[in-house]
């Protein structure tokens, strides 16, 4: 599998008043054909920041972004825009109020300028029906469907141009859980009908073991660990997501596998110095607090984390 | 399956007109407003066949009672009151419009601009804005009056034609007229720009035009809406202050608000000299709200139901 589309030494930062807020700081990662990549995080994580990168919404301010190993700029962002889309959390947000659903799947198309009206239709019709909708869907407005309904409309919307690569940014989050299983699933179906790609921003582990292949861990606008789904969720390696997985609520389980993380998520206006989760880290020792641990591969097994105990703490 | 199909085809604006046509208040007010149309525009057969004149005077025949040949009788100079109604009416709904389409368009333009580009644009549009908001009326009104058109490039001709003071009150209304609705838009732009569906327009690449043009300009229809229709009952009010004070529709040539305010130093004689041209201003702007109620719902889909 080769590289879709790919992060290279990536930051963004906002002014707030006189001081720089760093959503993301220096973060490397790629995205492989066909693959589903989870990013999950804390809220203020710097997660939405990045998938709103990849999406092309947000201009990175340091950092370069290449698709199929081209680097992007001016010229060849339109190129790209075609093969990203992006599927909103908030599905009632998603889509224009006042445009009916055919407009509304066929968007992409038309700003485009690739079809001509009677193709467009004839497109929005044969993804209305895709996505597990009725064809007389089309003709109505988005305010008569319910969350689940939308967030299918705004997957049929996104698949629209043929994408490659999708950034889901938190999209089953605002559904019902009996629904969450069925656009999991419609998903998952789309993926292997279309062959895409997934950025699946999430901060639900649970749903995240069902779909992914690969997760990337964010920790204050900082990547801490990458790695395979399996032997992450079997043995991570950085503290932070140890103690990420320890939280996840079970059924039977008894309370506490290990212990859960202490305090809150330091203000990205002002990192700690050092690792920057080191303040909530319970293996922190004095090198932490003064010197940045780099992502590195794993001695164990496939994978990577900026732990400076990263090979010791499995 | 095929009637699902075309039902499909159909367009949003057939949906919207099979909702404005159940909504009975507007779809009276659009029937009254036809009406008023076609009363002002009866005024040319009566002029070209009936060989009628809104300008002649007939001195022995002041205030003379309605009769056969003129159904509202004659005003204080003798001309045929409903003639001089029809054609007052012209200018007046016209003004309205005008004015209310000038000003109206210019002010979604500012607003729109202001509130999707945001910072140094944002701030210069808005500082003007309110500078046209700290001017006051009538001294503006003083001073676009005594303008010397042919000095700033206008034919003689045209700066000496009736149709000149027409023209100058469209320009004033455009000119006071604009920045309430400048600012509505703009924060309903604000509000919008940063919605999901905008972004993901942006995210499949939209620029700035297309994005106004499909998702801003359909999403702020409903309040824009209002307040033109209400801006149309202003504006014709408005005509009526400017023509009293002698600028804008000079008499004879007649307007609503021009009859009106003529009328009201014989109010106790004539009086119905001052309530038909009342009437009709008053009739009109009623319409006209009603009208854009039941577009408020035509253009909202979640009304329906």
């Amino acid at each position: 599998m080769s590289d879709l589309f790919s992060l290279d030494n990536v930051s963004v930062q906002f002014k707030v008043g006189r001081k720089i807020l760093r959503a993301v700081d220096r973060v490397s990662l790629a995205i492989a054909e066909g693959e589903t990549l989870a990013l999950v995080g804390e809220s203020g994580s710097g997660k939405s920041t990045l998938g709103n990168v990849v999406a092309g919404l947000q201009v990175p301010t340091e950092g370069t972004l290449a698709f199929k190993g081209r680097k992007l700029d001016r010229a060849s962002w339109p190129v790209a825009r075609r093969a990203i889309q992006i599927v909103f959390q908030d599905p009632f947000g998603a889509l224009d109020p006042r445009m009916p659903v055919s407009d509304i799947i066929a968007e992409p198309l038309r700003i485009q300028g690739t079809a001509n009206a009677a193709e467009r239709a004839a497109r929005a019709a044969e993804l209305i029906e895709q996505v597990g909708l009725p064809v007389d869907a089309l003709n109505r407005y988005p305010h008569e469907f319910s969350g689940g309904q939308r967030q299918r409309i705004a997957i049929a919307r996104a698949l629209a141009p043929r994408p490659q690569l999708i950034v889901a940014d938190e999209p089953l989050s605002a559904l019902d859980v009996s629904i969450q299983s069925q656009v999991l699933n419609l998903m998952k179906d789309l993926q292997a009908a279309h062959s895409l790609s997934y950025l699946f921003i999430s901060h639900d582990l649970a749903v995240v073991n069902h779909l992914v292949d690969r997760i990337a861990v964010l920790y204050l606008g900082r990547l801490v660990e990458v790695g395979p789904r399996a032997e992450l969720f079997a043995g991570p390696a950085h503290p932070y997501t140890r103690a990420l997985l320890a939280s996840v609520p079970r059924i039977g389980a008894r309370r506490s596998r290990g212990r859960a993380i202490v305090g809150e998520m330091p203000s990205p206006l002002a990192p700690p110095p050092g690792c920057v989760f080191h303040p909530r880290c319970p293996l922190a020792q004095d090198i932490c607090r003064t010197e940045v641990p780099m992502l590195a591969p794993l001695a164990a097994r496939a994978g990577e984390a900026a732990c400076h105990f990263r090979d010791q703490v499995a | 399956m095929s009637g699902s199909r075309t039902e499909a085809a159909i367009g949003p604006w057939m949906l919207r007109w099979r909702r404005f046509r159940r909504n009975r208040a507007g779809m009276a007010a659009l029937l009254v407003l036809v009406a008023l149309v076609l009363f002002v525009l009866a005024a040319f057969p009566m002029q070209i066949w009936g060989g009628m004149n809104a300008d002649a005077t007939d001195l022995f025949a002041r205030f003379d009672p309605p009769d056969a040949a003129h159904w509202l009788g004659r005003d204080e100079a003798g001309r045929d009151v409903l003639l001089r109604l029809m054609v007052g009416g012209q200018i007046s709904l016209l003004v309205g419009l005008l004015g209310t389409a000038v000003g109206g368009a210019f002010g979604v333009l500012i607003g729109i601009c202001a509130g999707y580009f945001g910072g140094k644009i944002d701030a210069l549009l808005m500082r003007f804005t309110d500078g046209m908001i700290a001017l006051p009326l009538l001294p503006l009104v003083i001073v676009m009056g005594a303008i010397d058109l042919t000095k700033i490039g206008f034919s003689r001709d045209f700066a000496h034609s009736g149709a000149v003071g027409f023209w100058r009150i469209v320009v004033v209304i455009a000119i006071v007229d604009w920045t309430a609705i400048a600012r509505l838009v703009r924060a309903a732009t604000m509000a919008l720009k940063e919605r999901d569906f905008v972004r993901s327009a942006r995210a499949s690449g939209a620029g700035a035009g297309y994005t106004m043009a499909s998702h801003i300009l359909p999403n702020i229809a409903t309040p824009v809406i209002v307040a033109f229709t209400l801006t149309v009952g202003r504006v014709i009010l408005l005509e009526s202050t400017l023509s009293f004070l002698g600028f804008g529709i000079v008499p004879p040539t007649p307007s609503w608000g021009n009859m009106l305010s003529n009328a009201q130093d014989m109010v106790i004689n004539a009086p119905a000299l001052a309530v038909y041209p009342g009437l009709l201003i008053l009739i009109t702007v009623i319409a006209v709200n009603f009208l854009g109620d039941g577009l408020q719902s035509a253009f909202d889909p979640r009304a329906e139901r």
